[in-house]
């Protein structure tokens, strides 16, 4: 029997504002414990929360980049239970009128493109962090994280594979960190994905009971997980088994799921509307004010990086990783009028230049138009492509211009036939054995004179004139 | 009968109360009295009336996006009833 | 006469002509609680050090003629209000020991307005009652008779306001927490329009229902307070941008030509008749007054008490989940799980009321409840605004009495929380559709216990309700009386 998995996915991201959603406290990462809290995130008795523009703004671009439908009604509920990372007993959060619902997404591997269903987008706050002792008696809660601003992304269950799923996570990924609202960290948990999977047999209709996946923190570890939990529950159900509808744990070291059953109950959250808030409205005009200032998306610029530069949707998957490289590789690419180049040097030298030096795209220290001119220097024969990498390094060290380098460093290519013509004499009756040789029939010596030529001529002559002047008078002896 | 004991037993789980037996007793039939009242609700005609949430009709109650100063963990931490100095401590959760 | 049973604009006057110090106004007021407090139990915790710094700078500033509304007056505030560095407790074990690192607004708002703060006064535990028996730091007695509740939960800022041990003070009101023990004590009590005042630092009960407002010994110094207490406030979310108009503007007003709207639901047959009686008479001040008043219909009135009683503990259940002893407040000892902990801190930190109310609350909210209960009193309350919005629109004000009874014994109804619930029935209405009102002391039971009538307004017409609580109080011959203590 062929079983086939139904998995969706839900991602919190939370939001790159700078104060929380709910009061004026710092966002900031890794601060001393406690030390970005307030009464009001505190949850301490009289305070009351007060709407951030922002996350609103930040929550419709990712609903207007996920083509959901905006609900011009928002409102808020409290989703009421116990934990000791939550402050007030309840977090605020948005239940029957949530931001947005019914988006969806185009995800890309293995060379198709499939369409995942967005359910709903709804605005919510962070609870803190609580710190249990392995070996000891009590939990540690640092409450900074509390009241950070998240998004909710829920999918639709749409797919059918781990791949699927981690595929659709990247894209999610991707478009939040294109947007600018979210960094993307998993590490720091700034991104975080829970996953909802059953097994069916192929070909029918129902869904199998699903369990809900926790606990996993990076991409990889997503689709470790899942492919365990598929194969768990299809080992169940062919021993006879029934899946139990449960939440389990994804443990990364024993790379398997543990029941949390018996240790957490069903949570009744008695949702009711936050009497605290009030509805926003979100109007056609400020949806058009977000609509505008929304950078191109990475598929849309994907596409369309394959169809204005000619450049295969390899290299247009590379340049696009970040917002900052695509836009560097377009300056190049007009600059220049040579996109294919244009891509092989970003994609090349530039991005292990990056890797190497472990720095930011931002922080490049060739400028794209300097790069543009030394590739025009390539392409009106000034310096050869080998001698470019030089100017390159040179370029990056020094932060100078590719002309200044080169004129500097004496490094301009020497087209001059005249000159050639000198040194390949030269070269030849230096090397009378290899000359004996080649005249014998070794005509891979082609590439040795060709090589104390370049070496003659500091890798300066024009390779194309070399070849020419070289076959020649090779041919003349 | 509203409200069985097993249902107050549960709701007192929820609401993270403990009740002796003599106390869920007495809950129970308070409980069922007060429940029974609420009964006279079924004799209003509220087919298509919207459930008045807020008292008001205010939208759009949002604020800019700026830090304000935090107290700073020693104030926070002030009341806490058990604290390392740093963190809040409670009882182990057990996961 | 002692200068503890002046009114605020008395003492304000005084001050200003420099015949009395604010000092010695306060000390009067602390000598009067000294006297009489041990009896009434109208305090929690007094805040001698801070009034004394206040009332000493109040003194500087008249000296140097920089007079605000409230310079130098002793004003008491019910201990449901966030005092930075001051105990707050909300008549509470939970909260006994937790000192709030905040001010409330409308605290701050009074401390810019000059005002002394005398002390957090006695309150039903997280204002969950009617008759100031459930606090935590015991009953507050009724200073016209000590066996007799003042009424709450606001019952101690009530007491203390007529016992004089203040010259007025602060309540909180959610389903006539203010206006009930006003018309028990014998004083003014008004619960603002919902959103008129800030309700950030007002340790929830009711989101939805709570308000904050004065008490006062007559309906001019009710104005001045007004005045102070109201206005936005950007950290609620909740309160209006409204302009804050001068209340003391419409004190001499009258109301001829008003029409005065009297629900014959308030008035039926079994009635208390010496409530009757004296709202009777209050009726008769108000027609010769040149005002009309006109039968009216508040058609859902009678199902305020259910709808009240799911919506509030509902709302309570959810803003006491806070207390779990993790970040402030009381925590027991033991307990070997983080579960126990939180269930035996919970059991032992609140009292009965406030875990029933709890228990009624998680209820109503709970998988399966929730359109039975929540959704359906929610809806029955849009028609109980309705009924007021309908109402409005043909009269200036409503007059109700404020309770079915005068104050009743300490002890009598606690045994039996449905029938302690049904005496807030005149009150609850208001709160549920978030309009104002105010009582007014217009008579004396055969026993000598203040009665009080109620004045209801729509919508941020504050000034209105005060033109004619002033209008009614100049011309109704009520006998001045002082009680016993």
């Amino acid at each position: 029997m062929e079983y086939e998995p139904i998995i969706g996915l839900e991602v919190h991201a939370q939001l790159l504002t700078e104060s929380k959603i709910f009061c004026g406290c710092s966002t900031r990462f890794g601060a001393a414990p406690n030390s970005n809290t307030c009464p009001i995130c505190l949850g301490m008795p009289g305070v009351l929360p007060v709407l951030n523009r922002t996350v609103v703004e930040y929550a419709i671009k990712m609903a207007l980049a996920t083509h959901c439908r905006i609900n011009r009604v928002n409102s808020f509920a409290r989703k009421n239970y116990f934990y000791p990372d939550l402050p007030k007993g309840y977090q605020i959060s948005q239940y029957a009128e949530p931001l947005a619902e019914k988006g969806h997404i185009d995800i890309e591997y293995d060379g198709t493109r499939k369409t995942i269903g967005i359910t709903r987008i709804h605005m919510e706050e962070d609870a803190g962090k609580s710190i249990h002792e392995d070996d000891g008696d009590y939990t540690y809660v640092d409450l900074n994280r509390t009241g950070v601003p998240l998004i909710e992304i829920v999918s639709e269950p749409d797919m059918r594979s781990p791949a699927e799923g981690a595929a659709y996570l990247r894209r999610l990924h991707e478009i939040l960190v294109y947007l600018e609202i979210c960094d993307g960290n998993m590490e720091e948990g700034s991104f975080r994905c829970d996953a909802n999977v059953s097994v069916r047999p192929r070909g029918t209709e129902t869904f199998g009971t699903r369990a809900e996946l926790k606990n996993m923190n990076s991409f990889r570890n997503v689709q470790l997980a899942l492919d365990y939990e598929i194969e768990r529950q299809i080992d169940c159900l062919e021993s006879g088994e029934t899946v139990i509808q449960e939440t389990r744990l994804w443990d990364a070291q024993g790379r398997v799921t543990h029941s949390m059953r018996g240790k957490e109950e069903a949570h009744d959250y008695r949702y009711f509307p936050e009497p605290d808030l009030v509805p926003v409205m979100i109007s056609d005009n400020w949806i058009n004010d977000v609509k505008r200032g929304l950078p191109e998306l990475p598929l849309e610029k994907r596409d369309r990086f394959v169809r204005e530069y000619g450049i295969p949707s390899y290299d247009a998957g590379v340049l696009t990783a970040s917002r900052a490289l695509a836009d560097y590789f377009e300056v190049v690419a007009k600059v220049t009028g040579q996109p294919k180049t244009a891509s092989n040097w970003v994609m090349g030298s530039v991005l292990a230049s990056v890797k190497e030096e472990k720095i930011e795209v931002e922080k490049i220290p060739v400028s794209p138009d300097a790069l543009g001119d030394m590739i025009i220097a390539i392409v009106d024969g000034t310096i050869s492509g080998k001698i470019a990498k030089d100017v390159f390094d040179a370029m990056w060290q020094t932060g100078k211009s590719p002309r200044v380098i080169i004129e500097e460093k004496g490094l301009a290519q020497i087209d001059d036939t005249g000159a050639v013509d000198a040194v390949v004499n030269e070269v030849l009756i230096a090397h009378p054995m290899q000359l004996a040789e080649y005249q014998a029939g070794k005509e891979k010596l082609f590439g040795f004179f060709v090589g104390q030529v370049m070496k003659r001529t500091q890798g300066k002559a024009n390779p194309q004139v070399v070849n020419d002047i070289l076959k020649k008078k090779l041919s003349e002896q | 009968m509203k409200i069985t004991k097993k249902e107050v037993e549960y709701v007192a789980h929820l609401a993270r109360l403990d009740c002796s037996e003599e106390e869920k007793d007495i809950f129970t039939s308070q409980l069922n009295d007060i429940l029974g009242y609420m009964d006279i609700l079924n004799t209003v005609e509220t087919a298509g009336v919207e459930p008045m949430n807020h008292a008001l009709s205010l939208e759009n109650i949002l604020r800019e996006d700026e830090i304000r100063e935090s107290l700073g963990a020693e104030r926070a931490l002030a009341n806490a009833p058990d604290s390392d100095g740093e963190y809040f401590r409670v009882t182990r959760v057990i996961d | 006469m002692s200068l503890n049973e002046l009114t605020v604009h008395d003492v304000h006057n005084k001050l200003v002509t420099g015949e009395v110090t604010a000092v010695e106004v306060l000390e009067a007021v602390y000598d009067r609680i000294d006297a009489v407090d041990g009896t009434i139990n109208a305090y929690i915790s007094l805040m001698k050090e801070g009034a004394y710094e206040a009332a000493e700078q109040a003194d500087r500033d008249l000296s140097e003629g920089r007079v605000k509304p409230l310079t130098g007056i002793p004003v008491a505030i019910k201990d449901i209000l966030s005092t930075e560095g001051v105990r707050t407790t909300c008549g509470s074990r939970m909260l006994e020991n937790f000192i709030p690192p905040y001010d409330a607004t409308v605290i701050r708002r009074m401390k810019e307005a000059g005002a002394v703060l005398v002390g957090k006064t006695n309150m039903d535990e997280f204002a969950m009652g009617s008759s100031n028996e459930t606090s935590y730091f015991g009953v507050t007695r009724n200073p016209w008779d000590r066996n007799r509740i003042p009424g709450g939960s606001s019952g101690g800022s009530a007491a203390a306001v007529n016992a004089n041990e203040c010259i007025a003070a602060v309540g909180s009101d959610t389903g006539g927490s203010i206006r009930q023990p006003a018309a028990h004590c014998g004083v003014v009590g008004l619960k603002p329009t919902y959103g008129r005042v800030s309700r950030y630092g007002l340790i929830a009960f009711a989101s939805s229902l709570d308000q904050v407002g004065p008490l006062t010994k007559d309906v001019e110094d009710a104005a001045v307070m007004m005045n102070v207490l109201a206005g936005h406030d950007a950290a609620d979310s909740t309160s209006v941008p409204h302009p804050v108009p001068d209340y003391r503007e419409n004190l001499s007003r009258g109301i001829e030509g008003w029409t005065v709207g009297i629900p014959r639901e308030y008035f039926i047959e079994g009635i208390d008749p010496e409530i009757k009686a004296a709202v009777d008479g209050v009726i008769a001040t108000v027609e010769s007054l040149g005002a009309e008043c006109r039968d009216i219909s508040l058609p859902h009135s009678r199902y305020c008490v259910a709808v009240y009683y799911i919506i509030a503990p509902a709302e309570a259940s959810s803003n006491l989940a806070r207390y779990d002893g993790v970040r402030y407040g009381f925590r027991t000892s033991g307990g070997d799980t983080l579960l126990d902990s939180y269930k035996m801190t919970r059991s032992a930190g609140f009292g009965a009321e406030v875990k029933r109310r709890i228990m009624i609350g998680t209820y109503s909210l709970s998988a399966g409840y929730y359109d039975a209960y929540y959704k359906k009193a929610s809806q029955v309350r849009a028609l109980i605004k309705k009924d007021f919005d309908d109402a409005f629109r043909s009269c200036d004000i409503i007059l109700t009495p404020t309770t079915p009874t005068p104050a009743f014994r300490i002890g009598e109804k606690v045994d039996d929380p449905l029938q302690m619930y049904l005496t807030d029935i005149f009150t609850l209405s208001i709160n549920l559709a978030g309009v104002p009102a105010l009582s007014l002391p217009c008579g004396y039971s055969t026993d000598g216990l203040p009665l009080g009538v109620q004045l209801i307004a729509h919508h941020f017409q504050e000034d209105k309700l005060i033109q004619a609580a002033a209008a009614v109080e100049s011309h109704l011959p009520l006998e001045k009386k002082r009680p016993g203590i």
